[in-house]
């Protein structure tokens, strides 16, 4: 993973003291509220329910041991104990005193972490595929260009101010564990017809109140021409982006206005002016940062182990785990582990110190010290050794992460919801527990299979609803919580929206809701066919009469 | 009987306050003053202000409350849990594992 | 009202004058654009200095041909976190190759002065009493020295830190 040089360690010590000074001038009033706060939300802090929120970057969602460590002992000693791994791979802290953040983030700094522009309207953390760099099907590891851009658009001095918040996300497959689809860039990796790398290029994608799959705006980008490209991209946006209304102001409603034709000639008429420029990176530098993610030293195994296969067919609940919480890697004698932190009943994204802890142990001793953070709140270590397995998942065990359910029912993406969010409508939190505790059943949920449930405490969908499989919304209705629910969403490269099913169900009623969905599945399913096949195939209408029938 | 209080976040540590009497602030939703004219709203507002410009408090504003044996309750659900705290979380399982 | 320019607090010679007001006697007008596009033939017949005030939602390239009749631009934050004069400020530096003075108006305050510098401006339009002037000129100068590596190019002539790790790459290779 990328090192930071000198150049990268004085620009985070830098804004450490710089923040620390706004926060003075803050504090002694030489700074109001209204112009400190886009500084404080450059800086990650946002102002919630209950306290402040920091949220830390995990840039393209990889740290190592002794970041994971360091993010515990923040949790402990300026914290509650615990922190939330989001949707867009950070991980977020509840109860920090603004006084207290400039140590928080000096503390950072010290194992090359920061907090810089996860929040503003500013180009935010780059996310990307949580299995890159183990994952076969790659053209190249993603976090290179992403590392690429993270650099670029940090302080970029004109981007600073954009009409709202601008997320980045990038594949390096045609397989998109990123859903770049639905960012405001999007970007995939392939290989042009004479074999040379370079992007696919999505613009305008988004959740939120107008949920969009992006156009492609530009069908092939050469790999060296990204940041030219981007910086065309960002200055239309910052140019014409609307700024009369918050609501209307991310790219994808510009996008949509103009039409993706007319946004694509309009970044192309930009881009001729800055190709070839100073944003060109020196090939020394790409290959310099592209070593910090060159394969770690694999050991030359057999594609079986006799230790790990014995294993599996002695234990069973061991075997089970396997069977959701294991990826094939492309080093042979290897796989791509999932951590779960869905336990039924716990908050899902949800770690402890002691939990972080024990993930940093485990990295260190069996995962190349190598962890990731995908964008479905789960944790990776991408680099396990199959004899190894066991020992890890028993580690994980004993440290309450032994959850066997990754992409089951249980699996839930939700925000946090009115228990904690400013924003919020309802609670998700809740509703997210009782749904994985009325299916807590493993057996039921293997007999389910892939089921991704994706639940939102209000329309700003971080919880990513809309391409959830059951997508859930929470929604004010006369002053009691009520629940809309969407079906057929993805977030993969089929990506699609899901459809509004009915009207929405109050707080008591949303689990059997759900449940029925469910069982209205089962029943009508053919062999091997997954919840979200069953429902392109049959649509709406027997879930529609399931729930609605007769009420 | 309906009102409105007056509340903020504690600029320094974020925590959730009420306007009580004397422009004291209090963690305590029961110990706000309630006010049940627009006048007696405004003035509870004007040293909330004043708070903010001292930089006691951020954020302020009113919202409503029902008065029952003189103690104010909140109405929303979202100023319930704002009062009460998280009802889920993993610091109150933490917590409770103690 | 003063403005900092090149780290000094200095006078403003320069004045906005309304579209309908006439020009005589001032010796450092600033007209609006719609003024500039109705008027050209007569302002430049002044011989005088003439400063141009680009509403931020102009496009630069209007005046790309005629920028060599401006002393001054004045570009306009209508609020600091309308950060449209960043992109004219430099397009008209980079594109169009604009060498006069380019100054930020507007509600810009000390924590984008690092921003306005790195997008090509030369001078910001500052306001207050005494004490505050000198406070701003201060954080000016604070401003300038936070982040001593920027990590991108822009308009201005810091090296960013690419450029820098390739000085230091040739340096190991020459030695």
């Amino acid at each position: 993973m990328y090192r930071y040089d000198e150049f990268d360690s004085a620009l985070v010590n830098e804004r450490v003291a710089q923040f620390r000074g706004q926060v003075a001038r803050r504090l002694s009033g030489y700074l109001d509220e209204d112009r400190f706060k886009p500084l404080r939300l450059m800086n990650g802090v946002y102002l919630q329910l209950h306290a402040y929120m920091l949220r830390v970057a995990i840039p393209y969602g990889t740290l190592d041991s002794r970041q994971m460590r360091r993010l515990a002992r923040i949790a402990r000693v300026y914290d509650r104990g615990y922190g939330h791994f989001t949707t867009r791979q950070n991980v977020q802290y509840n109860w920090p005193k603004l006084a207290e953040v400039p140590d928080i983030l000096a503390e950072l700094a010290e194992v090359e972490m920061h907090a810089i522009q996860t929040s503003g309207n500013c180009i935010r953390n780059v996310t990307a595929d949580h299995f890159a760099g183990a994952a076969a099907d790659e053209v190249e590891d993603p976090r290179i260009h992403a590392e690429v851009i993270r650099q670029w658009s940090t302080l970029h001095p004109e981007f600073s101010f954009l009409p709202r918040k601008f997320k980045i996300a990038v594949t390096g497959a045609a397989r998109d564990r990123a859903a770049i689809n639905v960012h405001d860039i999007g970007l995939q990796m392939l290989r042009n017809e004479a074999g040379e790398p370079g992007f696919r290029v999505v613009v305008g994608g988004g959740l939120g109140r107008t949920p969009i799959v992006g156009p492609t705006i530009r069908e092939f980008l050469p790999k060296a021409e990204l940041l030219s490209y981007l910086e065309a991209v960002l200055r239309v946006y910052n140019r014409l982006g609307r700024r009369d209304n918050p609501f209307k102001a991310r790219i994808k409603i510009l996008v949509a206005s103009v039409g993706g034709d007319a946004f694509a000639a309009m970044v192309e008429e930009e881009w001729q002016a800055l190709r070839g420029g100073s944003l060109d990176l020196p090939e020394e530098e790409v290959a310099r940062i592209a070593a910090y993610f060159a394969p770690p030293p694999f050991g030359a195994l057999p594609a079986q182990d006799t230790e790990f296969e014995a294993m599996r067919f002695e234990d069973r609940d061991f075997a089970r785990w396997c069977r959701t919480n294991l990826h094939p890697h492309k080093q042979q004698g290897y796989a791509i582990l999932s951590i779960s932190l869905k336990p039924v009943g716990g908050v899902p994204g949800d770690a402890t110190a002691e939990q972080m802890e024990a993930v940093a142990d485990l990295a260190e001793r069996y995962g190349l010290d190598e962890i990731r953070v995908s964008h479905e709140q789960n944790l990776v270590l991408p680099h396990i050794r199959l004899r190894d397995v066991h020992a890890v998942w028993q580690g994980l065990v004993a440290a309450g992460l032994g959850a066997a359910n990754i992409g089951l029912v249980s699996d839930i993406i939700s925000c946090p919801g009115l228990d904690y969010c400013n924003l919020a409508n309802a609670r998700s939190i809740p509703v997210a527990q009782r749904i994985a505790t009325r299916f807590a059943d493993l057996d039921r949920q293997h007999d389910i299979g892939e089921l991704k449930l994706k639940i939102s405490g209000c329309i700003n969908a971080c919880g990513h609803h809309h391409v959830g499989h059951i997508g859930i919304l929470g929604v004010d209705k006369k002053g009691s919580e009520f629940y809309q629910i969407t079906l057929g969403g993805s977030a993969g490269e089929d990506a699609s929206l899901g459809e509004i099913v009915g009207p929405a169900f109050s707080y008591d009623d949303v689990v059997d809701a759900v449940e029925t969905l469910v069982e209205t599945y089962v029943g009508l399913r053919e062999t091997g066919e997954r919840f979200l096949d069953a429902y392109r195939r049959l649509g709406s209408a027997p879930f529609k009469e399931a729930l609605y029938a007769g009420h | 009987m309906t009102a409105r209080i007056v509340t903020a976040n504690g600029l320094r540590d974020g925590e959730v306050l009420y306007l009580a009497r004397d422009g004291r602030w209090s963690r305590d939703l029961a110990e706000a003053e309630p006010a049940e004219s627009a006048e007696a709203e405004a003035a509870l507002m004007a040293i909330a202000e004043g708070a903010m410009r001292c930089r006691t408090v951020v954020e302020a504003y009113a919202m409503a409350v029902a008065v029952e044996d003189g103690t104010p309750r909140p109405l929303s659900q979202r100023e319930r849990i704002r009062a009460a705290g998280p009802t889920v979380g993993t610091d109150i399982a933490i917590e409770r594992g103690r | 009202m003063p403005v900092i320019k090149d780290g000094q607090l200095v006078e403003n010679d320069w004045t906005f004058i309304p579209d309908s007001v006439p020009l005589d006697g001032v010796s450092r007008p600033v007209v609006s654009l719609a003024r500039w596009q109705g008027e050209s033939r007569a302002l430049l017949g002044r011989n005088r200095w003439l400063g141009l005030r680009l509403p931020n939602i102009a496009d630069p390239a209007v005046i790309g041909a005629e920028l060599h009749c401006f002393a001054l631009i004045e570009l306009e934050f209508p609020t600091f976190r309308d950060g449209r004069a960043y992109s004219q400020a430099r397009l008209l530096r980079e594109r169009h190759g604009y060498l006069g003075e380019l100054r930020a108006v507007g509600g810009i305050g000390r924590d984008q002065y690092f921003f306005l510098d790195r997008c090509g401006f030369d001078s910001v339009r500052v306001a207050g009493d005494e004490a505050e002037l000198a406070c701003a000129l201060e954080g000016w100068y604070e401003a300038m020295a936070e982040i001593s590596v920027p990590m991108q190019p822009a308009s201005d002539r810091r090296p960013p830190a690419s450029s820098l790790r390739e000085r230091r790459r040739a340096a190991a290779g020459a030695s």
